[in-house]
């Protein structure tokens, strides 16, 4: 399966380019911006990108496989990132992860029966004052106990 | 005390992200007053007066940094803002970015101005999804009101202003690292020197700061650096943004003067322990920084005093726990962290976090070998000052605290192969707590 951006994503990332005195600063918004476009990056994203910003593929490999945010397959339709890191675990969120185990049938990176969602456990987000957290694709959800994430679930619509 | 909010005066209030609302309240006359009336020379003058220490983490005089920068350099130079904020514990640049990103925005244009830049990058974590997008709608909108752009408030000065997402990975945040990130790289840091002020972002001269750091100078510049300086402690000017989380009644920012009492935190403005159990240990700057036991909270909370105390104030996160929790198991959570964050480059670091991690699992799980106590502080040791960045002492350093200040528990686990504070906890009676 071929990849190429959009029309749009190919205007955007060409502004980006022109951001920095290098082509290759814009390896990371270039990838942000496919995944965004695909939902993960598959080899064939990383062919492309590394053609687009004349960078050998290995290194956008390396890139890929470095940062965390970067998707290697395709995940749930809602992707779901648990904190895991010392506030939360004082605040409860092993409580949670056991709830997430059990209510979408699916372990720590694997995805629903339903295709709906995947989940996996992170280090901190920032979000230590609504302890415990996850983030839910793009939005943070806090003070979390198994009702509360019940409903969260619940309200997500497709 | 009284209550100085120099930071988070307009934090929960919507309107104050609208451009017109924020210039209608004083925003962007900061930057207007350097612009206008004061030379480069002196508002790097205003910032080394105002004792501004770096508020990422290590606390460097923000001032004094500027200075490192040429002056004169046929090579462009650059402003990078770190907005990584990925210390666990931290959650403050979050909330700049959230309720008040002009006012980091007119940070920016005062630095830019002392230094002499004209382009400037704001690295933001990238599941910062959200104030993300609330900082480029501010950026438009002062672009728009020609606030930033070829002629900055009407002034002959060009400032370019970019966002730069990054894709998850906590060492970005080391300021190296964060270079090579925004250079299209895996996040290896560098060694130096050169130092960032001579050999940055594309091998061009580079200043480095943090978002609180930088949001801080509109105050200084308008109320005056002596003035700033007065509101904080020694050699350790005005406030800062302190994240109180944990075992807490009311987590949350607090914005108060450098030198505050940790007690203050943790007993006034966190409201004290959740039903009210008795506090057992304190992070006191970010899990990078070595842990206090609850008889040390009388420290006051600046960067000197937390050094003199053998720990950091580093990026302010305040994690407080309570008697019910088990410091092998917290140790293992810290341990677990740094494993994962190390970027594997140096051999210390990457072989020693994984080693940590291990020894203390081992410990949570009941399997503790004869000799794991000894072997922890053994491989502590050996990672402390042998890397080419700080995370490798980070990783090391609270290893040690913990072993040291809460021995018992580590003894506990490694001779009995079980924890006392979960058996202390089931068998305890309600009445048997409350004299605890
Ligand atoms: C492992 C590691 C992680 C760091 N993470 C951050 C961070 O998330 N945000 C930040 O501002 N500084 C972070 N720092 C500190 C930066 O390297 C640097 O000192 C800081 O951005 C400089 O800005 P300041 O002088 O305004 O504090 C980190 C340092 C280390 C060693
Ligand atoms: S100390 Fe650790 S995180 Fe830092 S460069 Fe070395 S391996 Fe990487
Ligand atoms: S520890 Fe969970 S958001 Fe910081």
């Amino acid at each position: 399966m071929s990849f190429e951006y959009t029309p749009e994503n190919l205007t955007k990332l060409q502004e980006m380019v022109g951001r920095y005195r290098v082509k290759r600063a814009a390896l990371l918004p270039a990838l942000n911006l496919a995944q965004q476009q695909l939902g993960y990056i598959s080899p064939e994203v990383e062919d492309y990108v590394a053609g687009l910003l004349n960078v050998p593929v290995v290194d956008v490999h390396e890139v890929v496989t470095f940062y965390t945010l970067y998707k290697q397959r395709p995940s749930g339709r809602h992707h779901i990132r648990l904190c895991r890191n010392i506030s939360c675990w004082l605040r409860g969120s092993e409580s949670i992860e056991g709830y997430l185990n059990q209510s979408l049938g699916a372990g720590e990176g694997e995805v629903s029966q339903d295709g709906r969602f995947s989940w996996e456990k992170v280090e901190c987000l920032g979000a230590c004052e609504i302890a415990p957290m996850l983030q839910l694709d793009d939005d943070y959800y806090g003070s979390l106990t198994r009702e509360k994430v019940e409903e969260i679930l619940k309200n997500v619509k497709d | 005390m009284p209550i100085v909010k120099l930071l988070s005066e307009n934090f929960g209030r919507r309107e104050a992200r609208d451009i017109r609302w924020y210039r209608d309240h004083g925003g962007y006359e900061g930057a207007r007053k350097c612009l206008f009336e004061l030379t480069p020379e002196q508002v790097v003058q205003e910032v080394i007066d105002s004792n501004l220490r770096g508020l990422g983490g290590a606390g460097f005089p923000t001032g004094r940094k500027w200075t490192f920068v040429p002056q004169e350099s046929k090579k462009p130079k650059f402003l990078v803002v770190n907005a990584d904020e990925g210390e666990p514990g931290t959650f403050k640049d979050r909330q700049i970015l959230t309720w008040d990103p002009h006012r980091l925005l007119e940070g920016m244009m005062i630095c830019c101005y002392a230094v002499g830049i004209h382009t400037a990058f704001i690295y933001i974590r990238g599941e910062y999804v959200r104030p993300a997008e609330i900082l480029k709608q501010a950026m438009a909108d002062a672009y728009r009101e020609g606030v930033l752009g070829p002629r900055c408030l009407g002034k002959d000065f060009t400032l370019d202003i970019f966002v730069h997402e990054g894709a998850g990975a906590y060492i970005c945040g080391e300021e190296s690292a964060l270079l090579e990130s925004l250079e299209g790289k895996k996040g290896w840091p560098r060694l130096r020197p050169p130092f960032p002020a001579i050999e940055g972002l594309f091998a061009c001269p580079t200043v480095i700061n943090n978002v609180e750091t930088l949001s801080h100078l509109p105050r200084i510049v308008v109320n005056g650096g002596k003035w700033f300086a007065e509101v904080g402690s020694p050699r350790n000017g005005g406030t800062r943004l302190f994240c109180l989380s944990g075992n807490v009644k009311r987590p949350g920012v607090y914005e108060l003067p450098m030198g505050t009492p940790l007690r203050e935190l943790i007993y006034e403005h966190g409201g004290g322990m959740l039903d009210d159990k008795a506090l057992k240990a304190v992070i006191p700057g970010g899990v990078s920084a070595p842990v206090l036991a609850a008889k040390e909270i009388d420290v006051p909370l600046d960067f000197d005093s937390l050094i003199k105390l053998g720990s950091m104030l580093g990026s302010g996160g305040v994690v407080a726990m309570d008697e019910d929790v088990c410091m092998v198991r917290a140790l293992q959570v810290i341990s677990h962290f740094f494993a994962h964050e190390s970027c594997g480059q140096c051999t210390p670091c990457r072989e020693g976090t994984g080693w940590l991690e291990k020894i203390v699992t081992r410990l949570v799980e009941g399997q503790a070998y004869s000799q794991d106590l000894p072997n922890l502080m053994r491989v502590a040791g050996n990672m402390i000052g042998t890397s080419i960045c700080a995370l490798s002492d980070a990783a090391a350093l609270p290893v040690r605290s913990f072993l040291h200040k809460f021995n018992s528990e580590f003894e506990y686990h490694a001779q009995h192969r079980r924890c006392d504070v979960e058996e202390r906890k089931a068998t305890a009676t309600p009445l048997a707590r409350s004299a605890v």
